[in-house]
């Protein structure tokens, strides 16, 4: 009886805040605490990240600092977002950068962030094109360029792991993830196809699991 | 002469962005063919020191073909080729991207970032086993690759570099101790 009786309370708190909120036009450019987050701030994070850029860890390097540190996103924007610019040409990685730039600060942002992840490869790539045969001819340079490259697969494990135990609160949710990883990492389907057939899918679901209220993001 | 150079890097690169879907690799191929094969502007040769080299460097392995613009006409030849290799690919997803974050606090909306969520994360562990079998072979980087996770769950405000510095100075210690 209680339990009704908070429940019908709760339910109306939150249709309050979807009234409140659908009064004024959420603006996509706007990080939803109203503070306008600084484009020298997202060329420093993202030309750092693009710098450091080795082997391929990198989506998992954007997620620690949008969401883990600087909090200018929550997860599910982060990773709706992983999933939507991978399924379009380009590489992950820059397509990402442009999400976050995008959804902080607009049109600015997005160029801000993929000039700040081009910078730094676009000097080093041809630094060492002029300088190649002496590193390639370093002893032990490959073998240093593994451990590297192992080191940000384990960071792309360990944003994996974090992000599965925030997204996944409940069985349908799970499920999609490890089907999704089953198809593309082990039994090596192509990328396009299983979103495609996954996502709208695990979209439907979600839809009929969802309040026609919208629940209170964190 | 120069200017004609640079058109033809755009007329070749530009739609190789659209087509690079699922990353750098899916060009690789036609980026070859293009510049060894029909234009003779690389051999074969030194299209595969250029891949080391883009391989070796921070960055997307598209660089590639910032690189061989580089190779033909200097740096002009450098900028013009990622300009069109990024910027195509990059508006695209700047527009998907707009329509998305125009329709934020909508019920489809919220359901397409719940649906797409665990799509997402499923990717990012599909990725971690794709590079693997890529960039990891025995048993040494397989260890790495476990102990950064856990250590990263340990202490997640350790800055990124240390974990790269780290995987690579352990593997150079014991390539140098021989093993």
């Amino acid at each position: 009886m209680t339990g009704d009786l908070s429940r019908w309370i709760i339910g109306h708190k939150i249709k309050a805040q979807h009234w409140r909120r659908r009064g004024k036009k959420p603006e996509g450019d706007r990080v939803e605490q109203g503070e306008k987050v600084p484009l020298g701030a997202i060329y420093r994070v993202f030309f750092e990240i693009g710098l450091f850029s080795f082997g391929g860890g990198l989506v998992a390097w954007i997620h620690r600092e949008a969401v883990d540190i600087r909090k200018w996103m929550t997860n599910e924007e982060f990773l709706s977002g992983v999933a939507l610019t991978q399924i379009m040409p380009g590489v992950n990685s820059t397509n990402t950068a442009i999400y976050v730039g995008q959804r902080l600060r607009g049109l600015p942002g997005a160029a801000t962030a993929l000039g700040a992840m081009l910078t730094g490869p676009f000097c080093a790539v041809l630094l060492a094109a002029v300088f190649y045969q002496y590193l390639l001819g370093l002893p032990g340079f490959q073998e240093a360029m593994v451990g590297v490259a192992a080191a940000a697969i384990g960071m792309l494990l360990r944003t994996g792991i974090a992000s599965a135990k925030m997204t996944t609160k409940g069985l349908v949710p799970a499920l999609m993830m490890v089907l999704t990883f089953i198809a593309v990492g082990i039994l090596r389907y192509p990328l396009i196809p299983v979103v495609c057939v996954m996502g709208p899918i695990s979209v439907a679901l979600a839809f009929w699991r969802t309040p026609s209220v919208p629940e209170e993001r964190a | 002469m120069n200017i004609e150079i640079l058109l033809k890097l755009i007329v070749i690169l530009a739609p190789l962005s659209l087509a690079a879907l699922g990353g750098a690799t899916s060009i690789y191929a036609p980026l070859q063919h293009q510049s060894v094969d029909v234009e003779h502007w690389v051999s074969v040769r030194e299209f595969l020191d250029l891949f080391a080299i883009a391989r070796v460097t921070p960055g997307p392995g598209s660089m590639l073909g910032t690189l061989i613009g580089w190779k033909v006409a200097g740096l002009a030849g450098a900028l013009t080729a990622s300009l069109a290799l990024y910027l195509p690919s990059s508006a695209l997803v700047f527009a998907v991207g707009h329509v998305w974050h125009r329709h934020r606090g909508k019920k489809w909306h919220t359901a397409l970032e719940t649906g797409l969520a665990p799509i997402g994360s499923g990717l990012l562990f599909a990725g971690v086993v794709t590079l693997a079998r890529v960039a990891a072979e025995g048993i040494l980087p397989i260890c790495i690759i476990a102990g950064v996770a856990a250590l990263m769950m340990w202490r997640p405000r350790l800055h990124p570099f240390v974990f790269l510095l780290g995987g690579g100075c352990l593997c150079y210690g014991l390539y140098l101790s021989g093993l």
